[in-house]
């Protein structure tokens, strides 16, 4: 008995102190409220937020709720999220595996470019990023077509827009020809394991890919136009492009800034990765009558990926959370638009607050969860 | 015999106790927020991250403008000194939280009164210290001369957690005009984008785009459009629930505009004494006792007006004379054409 107490008292004793920290705490708050008059509640949801939003993924102005706001400013996060990651991810293994590389101006290039860019404050480059792209940028006028059909401008990129008939056949192509690479893919490594024989997966693949949504176009009715922007005059000296997309100068700075700060930390944990592997193995891969590019995939990748993949998750978790900076320069993110605008015009500090944290907590758990479910697929399976 | 001395001395002791009560002013036991200004010998003064003519601070940290002008008074009133105040640069976004969570005591950050935050979020408005509207500012060269020449498509930079937000809004669909808003948190980021291009028109209180102008690389290239498309009442507020810190506030506020009024400035307060006009003498503490409600002595105003000056000294000095609107406006007083009136001081 006597034993149990001592076991369990110092555990007792840190869930009473917590519960008693967090109880003051909403205590307190609930007496200073009373006293201040303010109302809490999330109500507010529902009410129309009579402001507008410069960019939005799904339909959104000031008739629709606050809680249409919300989802707005959390697309825009998870979009230049998603956009910052993929970039950050690419440019980062290519940096990684370049200050590895035996030739001496890569392989400086790339130790430069990562000892600037992660020594610099985010919040730094991003600002220069947007105000040095808005002062080089042409206006709308001025702009040189890119490819003839996209321009690049001070108010954004104006690219054509897809104008798709019958997109649901097209889209049905692609899937079918996913799901025939997947199987094709599985049979043809049974193949190799029992017979021994190879087969030409990436080829076939890329033919699937081709030819599927070409038949869909030929004999599925599909049909695609463009849209592209045209040239549109507001006053003497103020233009704008009309039709097409218009990516804004905010989204591309930032993803722009987001990708180039977290890509030198990915490219440390990339070389760290490739390091890791000792020497011998490669040695030894090579020994066997490998080619250099099957050591890479089948010897020290699947080796390397086991130490690069969790640093990475943090490194992903971080550009998400960074990109709550969006706010000093326009971009219409969760913070912006939901903890900035909506609060102050509703004043619900602690009702929004709390809803944007725990946002912030679910986005990141989700994507922890996502790589943690990716490293133990590509953990050495011990039999 | 022992037991009637203990109950003298219980009498006695009670007597002691309501007599300090009594003397302590019934007005400063009664706000928290006065008698902790006074202990803590400053006043705690929410303003905005520079707004030339309003608040704004100079490279060695001095605060200028008609909102700090504001919080001054109430340092002279309660504190004796107008330089004990302690100013808190807010963005838009930040300034209520700050002033209902109890970091700042008066917020004077050119803050439109609305009903919403005035019977919303805890804040109580005290009076108005400037009348403004919403207006535009473009370049010149783009010939826009009038907001009727705005069209579809055009983008317009402005500030976000304002009233800003709301007017576009509601002035650009009222048009059936569409328009894409680009809106910053911090004002020197606005102007930024503009400046540079990013924007057809930046829109914001009219007496921030001149203010703002000012900062702009070359000043002389933009126009404010002559619409006003809202109301903007600016005005100091405080925390709900001390309505006699409310009280000092206000009045505070009134005696800088009642001066003007009456033609009381820094440089005659004293002399005003000696006045004929009893009106004129209660305003510089020679006659009633108008101190006596809020807990303060009798001088708070006299103080007000000598170490700050009266309300049309403050725009002089602040707002006319550093070319930001030299003429008034709204701003006069009601006998001049404007529409600046107070209640009396009596």
């Amino acid at each position: 008995m006597n034993f149990k107490l001592k076991d369990i008292g110092p555990q007792l004793i840190t869930v009473l102190a917590v519960v008693l920290v967090f109880g003051f705490f909403t205590y307190n708050a609930q007496v200073n409220m009373e006293n201040r008059g303010i109302d809490f509640g999330y109500g507010f949801l529902s009410q129309e937020s009579s402001f507008d939003v410069q960019f939005s993924l799904i339909e959104y102005d000031g008739s629709h709720s606050y809680f249409r706001a919300y989802l707005v400013g959390l697309l825009n996060t998870i979009l230049v999220s998603v956009i910052g990651i993929i970039l950050a991810t690419i440019l980062g293994v290519i940096v990684g595996i370049a200050r590895l590389s035996p030739n001496y101006l890569i392989n400086k290039f790339a130790a430069f470019y990562v000892e600037f860019f992660r020594n610099i404050p985010l919040l730094l480059q991003i600002f220069f990023w947007y105000f040095a792209a808005l002062r080089a940028l042409p206006l709308p006028q001025d702009a040189e077509p890119m490819f003839g059909i996209s321009f690049l401008t001070i108010k954004g990129l104006f690219v054509p827009a897809f104008i798709w008939q019958n997109f649901n056949v097209f889209f049905y192509s692609i899937v079918a020809a996913i799901i025939a690479i997947i199987v094709i893919r599985a049979h043809a490594k049974k193949k190799q394991e029992t017979i021994g024989k190879q087969t030409p997966v990436l080829l076939i693949s890329i033919g699937l890919l081709l030819i599927l949504p070409l038949l869909s176009f030929l004999i599925g009715g599909v049909r695609l136009s463009f849209e592209i922007p045209v040239l549109k005059q507001l006053a003497t000296t103020s233009f704008i492009y009309e039709g097409g997309v218009s990516l804004p100068p905010e989204l591309i700075a930032l993803a722009l800034s987001l990708s180039l700060y977290t890509a030198t930390f990915i490219a440390e944990c990339v070389r760290a990765g490739i390091q890791g592997v000792g020497k011998g193995q490669k040695e030894a891969a090579a020994s066997i009558g490998l080619t250099p590019n099957q050591v890479l995939k089948l010897v020290i990748m699947p080796q390397a990926l086991r130490i690069i993949i969790p640093p990475t998750t943090n490194q992903y978790l971080n550009l998400t959370k960074n990109s709550s900076l969006a706010a000093a320069i326009a971009y219409p993110d969760l913070v912006l638009v939901f903890a900035g605008t909506a609060l102050m015009q509703t004043g619900k500090a602690i009702e929004i607050v709390s809803i944007t944290m725990f946002t912030y907590l679910s986005l990141s758990i989700s994507i922890s969860i996502l790589m943690n479910w990716y490293n133990r697929k590509i953990a050495i399976q011990e039999k | 015999m022992f037991k009637y001395l203990k109950q003298l001395f219980s009498l006695v002791a009670m007597v002691a106790v309501l007599f300090t009560f009594t003397t302590e002013t019934m007005a400063a036991k009664k706000s928290k927020t006065l008698k902790n200004t006074q202990k803590k010998g400053f006043v705690r003064c929410g303003v905005s991250q520079g707004l030339p003519g309003f608040s704004n601070a100079d490279a060695a940290g001095n605060w200028t403008g008609v909102d700090v002008d504001v919080c001054r008074a109430v340092a002279a009133a309660v504190l004796g000194d107008a330089n004990k105040v302690k100013f808190t640069p807010l963005s838009a976004k930040e300034r209520f939280t700050a002033l209902t969570s109890g970091e700042i005591d008066i917020l004077s950050r050119n803050t439109t009164w609305t009903l919403s935050r005035d019977a919303d979020i805890g804040l109580t408005f005290v009076g108005v210290n400037f009348y403004d509207g919403q207006g535009f500012m473009v370049r010149k060269s783009s010939g826009i001369t009038s907001t009727s020449q705005f069209k579809n498509g055009i983008s317009a930079c402005t500030n976000i957690g304002t009233t800003t937000e709301l007017n576009m809004r509601d002035f650009f669909n009222s048009r059936g005009i569409s328009y894409e808003p680009v809106a910053f948190e911090k004002a020197d980021e606005v102007v930024a984008a503009y400046d540079a291009g990013r924007c057809d028109t930046y829109t914001t209180d009219k007496s921030g785009l001149a203010a703002q102008r000012t900062k702009m690389k070359n000043p002389d290239e933009h126009i404010v459009l002559p619409e006003t498309i809202s109301k903007e009442p600016l005005g100091p507020v405080v925390r709900q629930g001390d309505s006699v810190w409310e009280d000092i506030v206000r009045w505070s506020l009134n005696t800088m505009i009642e001066a003007e009024e009456y033609g009381i400035t820094s440089a005659n307060a004293d002399s005003m004494k000696t006045s004929d006009n009893p009106q004129i003498k209660r305003l510089v503490g020679a006659e009633g006792e108008m101190g006596a409600a809020f807990g303060l002595d009798n001088e708070w105003n006299l103080r007000i007006i000598k170490q700050v000056g009266n309300y049309g000294e403050s725009y002089k000095r602040n707002i006319a004379d550093t070319g930001i609107l030299p003429d008034r406006g709204p701003n006069e007083l009601w006998t001049k054409g404007g529409i600046l009136y107070v209640p009396p001081s009596r």
